[in-house]
């Protein structure tokens, strides 16, 4: 990976990682400038969730260090959180609280100011604000992944790490989100993506990398077509 | 990685010299007998009864001993993360639960011909019962994390808390019998003891501590070479 | 410290809101503590025991069921949609996590236990109005005590497979030094026995709120940080 001194929103030297007797990933770095879209993929059990876990702060590896926007990823120092957005399969939303009362609550995480009014205008930017008083087991996979994505970028991350982020969409839902997180890259903000997908990702992506077996195989700006690319990588991944 | 370099044929010697130790531990205890029996004077009161006192009591410390120790390992686990000492709390928890065990169930089966009682609340009694249940659930705990980072961690925090149970248990104890006197059964270790009564509880005391030794030195080089050989068997 | 303690009560507040939208979990454990009160009437022969001797244990072995039952919530609803993830992304301090549910748990027992006294006293005959500050006060040191020692064994058991049998286990232990200053408390001020005499109870009581509260807080980052 190019090291850029300083000016990362993420860095990450030396990431080892193992599961009780099994090592999943071997001494990883990896960097994400301003503006980067960083796509990750990989055949199954390479260590690309535990790789995108550790990246978020929600597992410590074994060894190596985060840093985000320079600050270390440290137990105890919570403030490089703020800089960080997850999104997964999971929306991470209660059953129990509506939409609305869901954004609310994430915005208190995060310390907004005025938490109502920042969960109002993310649900609005989602499209959601008319369901903003229902519950999140209501909704159809469509729209509780757009309720999901609406909490992540709530506290407008510098660094997005997403997991799979296009599968529950439909085109325009899909093309709603690749503007969103266009926009975020144009604001400066940089994003990791993992996905078993190429293909979905390309366009979006200024970086390609491949993990396998917790080392990367590939890492390359990502130029020209995904159909110039995949040949060059016979077997190794799919589109 | 086991945190250590040790080869499945170290951790084999460490199995050996503790059982070694418990070997002499043993030994010991059949001269605790002896001595016990034979070179100590009867107490007045309670006559031939009393002698179980110097197995009782040096077993209930020997218990007390495995359980500070599950303890201490727990709070340098949380602060150095080195494997080995969630390895050494884990052997320590198991022997721990094993005396007391077997001081629980010797207890009421020598004590209802000599008292004519199954049970009493005494201190000792009691804080083994305690520390019997808090191994157990230590153990429990263990037994239902698969896996070892979140086993050790989990069974830290338990192990930190049980540790300072202890000492409320037995300011409630206390405050309770102060409050509710029962009709001492057995005599507390006083420290009016006669010299040789003292000096059979100290070397009985001393040959518990050995065999609790070896025993925690055995079973710990079994949770190694365990560790070690399945690491093999992952690894080829 | 001050955005700590506001995102401890953030958090309780979510539980709180969460709980009262779906009441399921309170009103089974409302059930529960009346059901349990019924058992001890019947499993006790009145003309031997009377009401009075028996009370402070029946309450109290009520209350510390019913705990036992209403802690594993707090913890079982973060595995759904893995909010948990959510709560440890965020820049929140693991130890304002703690008391945030420490805090919602506390509500909830408490709610429990204040539905239980009035029932203990139209199903026992015992007037509890007499003595009821006392009643309050003793409740509240001895249930903050349990609760927060089983707020963090519940985040673990709910990650064992069989939670509601691996909480018990490792708690009641940790219970029996409340429940038997409570119970002393309790059955001395039912009697009318002067403070002095509880003094003693209610220091233990209030020792183990302090030292445990304090530990589970400062230990609940090992617990819940992977």
């Amino acid at each position: 990976m190019p090291s850029h001194d300083g000016s990362s929103l993420l860095e990450a030297r030396g990431l080892y990682h193992r599961f009780g007797r099994a090592r999943v990933l071997h001494g990883l770095d990896l960097t994400l400038a301003p503006g980067e879209a960083l796509a990750v993929t990989g055949p199954n059990g390479a260590g690309k969730t535990t790789l995108l876990r550790i990246l978020a702060g929600l597992m410590r590896p074994s060894a190596g260090e985060v840093r985000v926007m320079g600050r270390p990823l440290a137990r105890g120092d919570h403030q490089a959180r703020r800089d960080i957005g997850l999104l997964t399969h999971q929306s991470l939303l209660y059953d129990d609280l509506t939409l609305l009362e869901n954004l609310t609550f994430a915005a208190r995480l995060y310390q907004l100011d005025r938490p109502g009014e920042a969960a109002r205008a993310a649900l609005e930017r989602a499209g959601l604000w008319e369901r903003a008083d229902e519950l999140p087991r209501r909704l159809s996979r469509g729209l509780l992944q757009r309720a999901a994505i609406a909490r992540a970028l709530l506290h407008t991350p510098k660094v997005l790490l997403l997991d799979e982020p296009f599968t529950a969409l439909d085109a325009p839902a899909a093309a709603r989100l690749r503007s969103e997180l266009q926009s975020g890259l144009a604001q400066g903000s940089g994003l990791v993506l993992v996905t078993h997908h190429l293909a979905e990702a390309w366009a979006l992506a200024s970086r390609v990398a491949v993990l396998v077996g917790g080392r990367w195989v590939v890492d390359e700006p990502r130029t020209g077509s995904i159909e110039a690319f995949l040949p060059r990588y016979p077997g190794l991944i799919g589109a | 990685m086991t945190g250590s370099s040790v080869s499945l044929e170290g951790a084999r010697r460490i199995v050996r010299r503790g059982l070694g130790l418990s070997a002499v531990g043993v030994a010991g205890l059949a001269g605790v007998y002896l001595l016990a029996l034979n070179f100590t004077p009867v107490e007045a009161r309670q006559g031939l009864a009393q002698k179980i006192f110097y197995v009782h009591v040096p077993a209930a410390w020997s218990a007390l001993l495995a359980f500070s120790l599950v303890g201490i390992a727990s709070m340098l686990y949380l602060w150095l993360q080195d494997p080995r000492l969630d390895r050494f709390a884990a052997a320590s928890a198991e022997v721990g639960v094993a005396f007391s065990g077997v001081m629980l169930t010797t207890g009421p089966i020598w004590a209802r011909p000599i008292w004519g009682t199954w049970w009493t609340w005494d201190a000792r009694l009691t804080l083994t019962l305690f520390l019997f249940f808090l191994f157990v659930g230590y153990l429990a705990l263990r037994a239902a994390v698969h896996d070892p980072v979140e086993r050790a961690r989990f069974s830290a925090v338990v192990g930190i808390l049980g540790m300072l149970l202890v000492p409320f248990i037995h300011l409630s104890v206390y405050l309770f019998r102060t409050l509710h006197p029962q009709p001492i059964v057995l005599k507390p270790s006083a420290p009016s003891l006669p010299p040789e009564m003292l000096r059979t509880l100290l070397i009985s005391t001393a040959v518990f501590t050995l065999i609790y030794l070896g025993f925690v030195t055995a079973r710990y080089g079994l949770a190694l070479a365990e560790e070690i050989r399945e690491e093999g068997r992952d690894a080829g | 410290m001050l955005s700590a303690l506001r995102l401890a009560l953030a958090i309780a507040a979510k539980d709180i809101r969460a709980e009262l939208r779906s009441k399921t979990a309170l009103l089974s454990a409302l059930v529960f503590a009346a059901l349990v009160l019924v058992v001890f009437n019947f499993a006790r022969d009145p003309t031997i025991l009377s009401p009075a001797d028996l009370a402070p244990s029946v309450l109290w072995v009520t209350f510390a069921l019913a705990a036992m039952l209403a802690l594993n919530r707090a913890f079982t609803i973060e595995r759904e949609n893995a909010a948990l993830d959510g709560l440890l992304l965020a820049p929140v301090p693991r130890e304002a996590l703690f008391l945030g549910k420490l805090v919602a748990n506390l509500a909830f027992v408490g709610t429990v236990e204040l539905v239980t006294l009035p029932l203990f006293t139209l199903f026992f005959g015992v007037s509890l109005w007499e003595v009821l500050p006392g009643i309050i006060a003793v409740t509240a040191l001895a249930t903050i005590g349990f609760v927060a020692v089983g707020t963090i064994f519940s985040a673990m058991a709910v990650r064992t497979r069989f939670a509601e049998l691996m909480l018990p286990v490792l708690l009641l232990p940790f219970m029996v030094p409340p429940l038997i200053g409570a119970v002393q408390v309790t059955s001395r001020l039912l009697a009318g026995r002067p403070l002095s005499e509880m003094l003693g109870w209610l220091r233990l009581l209030a020792l183990y709120d302090i030292v445990f509260v304090t530990l589970c807080t400062l230990a609940f980052a090992a617990v819940v940080d992977e």
